[in-house]
């Protein structure tokens, strides 16, 4: 789909068209990052879908438990997601804080070869998760830096297309490769090392490193446009400052900044942390993180879908497949509608999508088209929400502080999803299923409202 | 570097990785050739009819490189190192008592792997075939032969992604109906009714009355041994702890269980627990056990130890149940021992 958007001509650059004309072409480092998350997803959702089979019937060994250190670590990966956005906006190079991220991820695939008890496997998959943490603020603040604001949604869906079509792959990969080879969980593990390899080659290769120019450096089309829009002057003054400073002696320079709140130019915690001041952020980490306490994570939606639609159990491999599907597919044209109507509008759209899967399970209806619906739905949601949350965070921070700002939404997004996981799976036991899905339900039109509420577009903003 | 030399990296690098990616596939799909291919020193395996009743033998999964390689297989009882019969059966793991089998197996999907029970007659003639969640794990036939029981490992039910939760369910090969996951039955811990998400029942083992089991309770980071009865669906704790994958002797008074050695590490001891008295007594294998012992008779435990070296096949090893001698290797290249 990104393809026939790209085969469209740049039309914008001549500046005839209007906002709401022909989109230009995708940027190339969206496409190019992309293609590294695509590719990267293969490897890494290789490894994934045989990591139960290989530890029982590989290794012979008796995985229980492991959930425990995986679900610990879920904490400990939003704070490495932290520090990741806010080391890429001090080093002032988030491709190579990105391709740290992308590295890490990619040598842990041949230490799965040598890892055989439960103990160094844990290990390689949280190294493997540090680098995922690490890697995903600096490469979303690329995106960000590399798009006119009015196509952010339209490029954070192409991403997240990619990157999705790239978790639908990676299965089908890995049992294409035991099938040909009985117990070839070696060849799986060696084919995801070569895969991600190609990932960071990608990145390195085509993702042109924002430490010296974070835009148009390679003459590019359809970035150039960015700095001549009447409304982007502010965006091209943070960024000639940024230049400025990261050709200057680290740390050393100081930059004006116009008539923009003047901050100094070196970006430490403290400057980072000062994102929280300005409202328009502060609200919508404030909306993701309300959202995210009431999002029931998808090993939860899955299992209730299961046990409410009477699913076989053999058939639980295939449900996050169903979510992915819908995902990829409405992407795209998710983040194009929320470049058109707004954000905001798409966002909370994609949670009124998720409290409408919360109301089938809950209603239950016998019908052979409940799977589908959840499902569906539970697709929406992410297409309307995983990427315009980033494109919405982008608008309100300034460039110098992308990563951090960007981090600090995702960190906070994720931290309530898992304090949410922890409060679902209590009530799930105390309660029962449906009253702690009726609990969320309830809680999500709640904190929907406050969101509605809060983002309500202030005259300054829009 | 202009873009054409860009591109012209990344072509070769595709090219070069491509080639190492299938060498990884070639190499792995020789080895999976190698392994149906009898091996010169390995033990002796014929085809053969392999009947589950009357003989004095012992059924098992024949680990041993060959065609016959993940058959079950049977060698005498009183001659455990001498030629093996193997049947035209596939298993993952297998059990068998009084004529009923319970053969587990797994088998590869487009996106995941496709695992099924199949419970055999005394001839490993397919009766019934039942779907299952995960991948197996463990299998049991009661004395009587009436009723199966099987654990998976079933992934992905939690918080993060590679989280893992066991099924264990029960077969009536009379009725075939199917008691599908323990985690149903009423549950009483300690005295009190107990249910919790993290609820884990694995390692089932009969009784001969056709009623009674035990199996283990994980949950909240411990074990329990828990009685269990089909006829009345419940299950209660017996008053042990640190207990998993039960198995109750022929004469009904011990359970041997391997014992986790250290928390949150992959180490297990085999004990046996006196059901009468509550006394454990640890058995004199001193390597980690990872497997549901079985009795081959009121003395002898059998269970299965990864090959020396290789820790993708196993051995079958057997050891006194009074923690006196010392481990015998029973059968090489096998796993899943059930005496006949």
């Amino acid at each position: 789909m990104y393809l026939a958007d790209r085969a469209a001509p740049a039309r914008e650059e001549s500046g005839a068209g209007g906002r709401r004309g022909r989109a230009p072409a995708i940027p190339a480092v969206v496409l190019a990052l992309g293609a590294v998350s695509l590719v990267t997803d293969v490897s890494s959702e290789m490894v994934t879908a045989v990591l139960p089979l290989y530890l029982v019937a590989g290794l012979g060994l008796s995985p229980l438990g492991f959930g425990t250190l995986d679900g610990v670590y879920n904490g400990v990966s939003a704070l490495v997601q932290l520090t990741g956005g806010h080391l890429a906006d001090r080093v002032r190079n988030h491709k190579l804080v990105a391709g740290i991220g992308y590295g890490l991820s990619a040598v842990c695939k041949p230490l799965l070869l040598v890892a055989h008890s439960l103990g160094p496997l844990g290990a390689v998959l949280a190294l493997e998760r540090t680098g995922k943490g690490l890697r995903t603020s600096p490469r979303d603040a690329l995106i960000s830096l590399s798009t006119p604001p009015e196509h952010r949604g339209r490029a954070f869906g192409v991403h997240r297309a990619m990157d999705t079509t790239g978790a639908v792959l990676g299965p089908f990969t890995a049992f294409l490769i035991l099938r040909a080879a009985t117990d070839g969980y070696d060849a799986v593990f060696g084919v995801s090392a070569c895969v991600a390899v190609l990932g960071v080659l990608i990145l390195v290769l085509f993702v042109p490193g924002d430490g010296r120019t974070p835009v148009g450096r390679d003459g590019t089309p359809g970035e150039r446009p960015v700095a001549r829009r009447p409304g982007d002057e502010a965006v091209a003054g943070e960024r000639t400052a940024l230049d400025a400073a990261a050709g200057g002696t680290r740390g050393g320079t100081d930059v004006t900044e116009g008539d923009r709140p003047a901050g100094p130019p070196a970006v430490d915690l403290r400057t980072a942390l000062a994102l929280l001041r300005l409202p328009r952020l502060r609200a919508l980490a404030a909306c993701a993180v309300l959202l995210g306490l009431t999002t029931v994570s998808d090993a939860f939606v899955y299992l209730l879908l299961q046990r409410r639609a009477g699913i076989g159990e053999q058939y639980f491999p295939l449900l996050p497949l169903g979510t992915a599907a819908v995902f990829l597919l409405l992407a795209v044209p998710f983040g194009v509608l929320a470049d058109r109507i707004g954000r905001r509008v798409v966002f909370l759209a994609g949670h009124a999508g998720l409290l409408a899967a919360y109301g089938l399970l809950l209603w239950a209806p016998s019908a052979a088209a409940l799977p589908f619906l959840v499902l569906g739905l539970h697709g929406v949601f992410y297409a309307s929400t995983d990427g315009v949350l980033p494109a919405a965070v982008a608008d309100v921070v300034p460039e110098r502080l992308r990563g951090s700002g960007l981090a600090l939404v995702g960190t906070g997004q994720a931290l309530a999803r898992f304090c949410c996981s922890l409060a679902f799976g209590a009530a799930w036991t105390v309660w029962g299923d449906v009253p702690a899905l009726l609990g969320s339900a309830v809680g999500l039109t709640l904190c929907a409202a406050v969101a509605g509420a809060v983002l309500r577009p202030s005259p300054a903003a829009r | 570097m202009t873009p054409k030399h860009r591109l012209l990296v990344l072509a070769v690098a595709v090219v070069l990785l491509g080639a190492l990616g299938a060498g990884f596939v070639l190499h792995a799909a020789t080895r999976a050739d190698h392994k149906n291919a009898p091996r010169a020193g390995g033990p002796s395996v014929s085809a053969g009819r392999v009947p589950l009743t009357g003989a004095h033998r012992i059924a098992f999964v024949n680990d041993a490189p060959g065609p016959q390689n993940a058959q079950v297989a049977t060698v005498p009882a009183g001659d455990t190192g001498g030629g093996r019969t193997a049947a035209d059966l596939k298993c993952a793991r297998f059990y068998a008592a009084a004529g009923t089998g319970v053969c587990l197996q797994s088998g590869l999907g487009v996106v995941s792997q496709t695992n099924r029970a199949v419970i055999v007659d005394a001839s490993l003639h397919t009766e019934h075939t039942f779907a299952l969640a995960g991948t197996p794990s463990r299998a049991r036939v009661s004395p009587s032969g009436r009723f199966a029981a099987w654990t998976v490992f079933v992934g992905g039910e939690s918080y993060g992604a590679a989280f893992f939760s066991t099924r264990t369910s029960i077969v009536d090969t009379r009725t075939w109906q199917l008691l599908p996951n323990l985690e149903e039955f009423t549950t009483v811990l300690n005295g009190n009714k107990y249910h919790a998400v993290d609820d884990n029942f694995w390692g089932v083992t009969f009784a001969s009355d056709d009623d009674t089991f035990y199996a283990t309770l994980g949950t909240g980071g411990h074990t329990y041994l828990m009685r269990g009865s089909v006829a009345r669906r419940t299950l209660t704790s017996v008053g042990v702890q640190n207990v998993e994958c039960p198995s109750l002797s022929p004469d009904g008074t011990r359970i041997a269980y391997k014992k986790r050695v250290l928390n949150g590490a992959s180490l297990w001891h085999e004990y046996v627990l006196d059901l009468r008295t509550l006394h454990t007594t640890p058995l004199a294998e001193h390597h980690s056990v990872d497997d549901q012992a079985t009795w081959l008779d009121n003395d002898t435990i059998a269970y299965a130890l990864p090959h020396e070296g290789d820790v993708k096949s196993t051995d079958l090893w057997s050891v006194p149940a009074d923690g006196s001698g010392t481990p015998h290797l029973l059968i090489r290249d096998a796993s899943s021992p059930a005496p006949l």
